[in-house]
């Protein structure tokens, strides 16, 4: 995006928080219903350090499932896209993984992983792998028909067609498909906090949302949900960025003149 | 050089009576008895969907007759015995200009310290020199059609089969292809196999150019090009090669109507 299309949004963002404040005073919205912009600033400010604490500990569970995502992914596509058999027999159990609610499962995953770190990366890591799965399996499929049919005249074996043709051809497909995943990873990691969070194990963000809710402390809420979605966006751009930059690479025939 | 001791001499295969009926019931040839001498030029000039495509599939061993064979007078080819330029350049978009002329050696299990002559002399017969590391990306149609036929080469094929391979191409960018062919084909002496749906391509390249009617693909006439090579531009305005492009140009109209 260049400067000029960056300045409307900013704009209209200025707006909104401006007319927010000032709807806030004048209607004298109690802040324990709807704190006003500097309010939250403000608890911002006063319990930084605990939400970046608590923040810190909810990316380690986002990061540890996003990374163990992308590895069971890929490698499940890669075990998956040996054989239209072993796709039809396994594809069924991932879908199943994927449509059933995280909310449902929580609990029970929580109860029979021991460890409270581990059970809530189990959580993130079942929400955030099927994208990465899905899209990489699209992307082994996706490989030329033509060059297909040249690795078979070379009598390649089939290693060597997923090593040499199957795996760069899915690279796009993949970073795709982890964008994705960026994000779900987050959305796992915190939906699994707010089950574990009862229990006090935890003390992710999530859990700093509950306790806050409990005690009225809403700027602080506020301030939590503030930062949860800046992590969100943070995690979506970077994996834009590292993306961009890898694709890059692999199309610098087109790129470079 | 005399055509007609050219056109003799030990066939390379002889195809028997071959037919291809696809699942679905089409008959996509009907039956096919042909033979090629070794180290000749053959093209195979016929209406779109005769089949022309399907059995040069048959021969490079990628798709398989319902009916009849081929018989090879040195044996069934080896890997790399048979080499195949695609109507689409078909190269690896990640990879430089050098990887992909080294791919079927790379297949077969050859070391790049090992056969880094084969490869650069590839490139450098068609002309590539220079451009060893630039991905496909870089280069213009004409050039990847060049890295691809180096790459078909690049195994000292015995067999090249080439379907459609300039059909994309240019006008001026076809004939100075064209030229390079036939000086690739007598340097190398192995026997080509050129598929086209172009009269004027046919008789310029091939010294027999056999003409197939539609579907269900049959062989209607089977005509020798006594034209001298080495062969060059101002054959395109001469009179015998009006006469046989005239000759050959009947025989397709008659197995159209």
């Amino acid at each position: 995006m260049s400067r000029s299309d960056r300045l409307p949004p900013l704009l209209i963002g200025i707006a909104i928080l401006v007319a927010w404040e000032l709807l806030v005073r004048w209607l004298k919205v109690p802040v324990y219903v709807l704190p006003g912009p500097l309010a939250i600033l403000q608890a911002l400010w006063t319990d930084g350090p605990l939400l970046l604490r608590s923040l810190w500990t909810t990316l380690e569970i986002t990061f540890a499932a996003l990374f163990l995502a992308a590895l069971g992914g890929v490698a499940l596509a890669f075990v998956m896209t040996l054989s239209r058999w072993l796709e039809r027999s396994l594809l069924p159990y991932a879908v199943i993984a994927q449509v059933t609610p995280i909310v449902a499962i929580a609990p029970l995953i929580i109860i029979w992983v021991n460890d409270a770190f581990l059970s809530l990366v189990v959580c993130a890591w079942i929400v955030a792998f099927f994208p990465i799965l899905a899209n990489t399996i699209a992307g082994f499929r996706s490989a030329d028909r033509n060059l297909r049919d040249l690795f078979r005249l070379y009598g390649a074996s089939r290693w060597q067609v997923q090593y040499l043709l199957e795996a760069p051809t899915a690279l796009p497909y993949f970073l795709a498909g982890l964008r994705i995943s960026g994000g779900l990873a987050l959305i796992g990691a915190v939906v699994a906090e707010f089950v574990a969070g009862t229990g006090g194990t935890a003390s992710g963000l999530a859990f700093r949302i509950l306790e806050a809710g409990y005690r009225l402390q809403i700027p602080r809420l506020f301030a939590a949900l503030v930062l949860l979605s800046a992590a969100g966006i943070a995690i979506y751009a970077v994996l834009s960025a590292l993306s961009n930059y890898v694709l890059a690479r692999w199309h610098e025939g087109a790129s470079r003149t | 050089m005399n055509d007609t001791i050219r056109t003799r001499g030990p066939s390379l295969f002889e195809a028997v009576g071959v037919g291809r009926r696809f699942d679905d019931g089409t008959e996509a040839i009907g039956s096919v008895s042909l033979s090629a001498r070794s180290g000749g030029f053959v093209a195979i000039l016929g209406p779109s969907g005769c089949g022309k495509s399907t059995l040069l599939r048959i021969l490079a061993g990628l798709d398989t007759a319902t009916a009849g064979r081929i018989e090879w007078s040195e044996g069934p080819p080896a890997k790399g015995d048979v080499a195949f330029v695609f109507q689409e350049p078909t190269l690896l978009p990640w990879a430089s200009l050098w990887d992909n002329v080294y791919l079927p050696l790379r297949l077969a299990g050859r070391t790049r310290a090992d056969t880094g002559a084969a490869v650069d002399g590839a490139i450098h017969h068609v002309g590539l020199d220079g451009f060893a590391h630039v991905r496909p990306g870089q280069l213009s149609g004409g050039m990847k059609m060049r890295a691809s036929v180096a790459r078909a080469l690049v195994t000292g094929p015995r067999l090249l089969l080439m379907d459609e391979p300039f059909a994309a191409l240019d006008e001026i960018t076809r004939f100075r292809l064209n030229d390079d062919l036939l000086s690739v084909w007598q340097a190398q002496r192995c026997t080509v196999l050129f598929v086209t749906h172009s009269v004027f391509e046919a008789v310029y390249l091939a010294e027999r150019v056999i003409v197939m009617s539609p579907r269900p693909g049959r062989i209607v006439g089977d005509v020798a090009i006594d034209l001298p090579y080495p062969r060059r531009a101002a054959l395109r305005t001469e009179v015998s090669y009006a006469a046989l492009c005239r000759r050959v140009s009947d025989l397709l109209a008659e197995t159209a109507s």
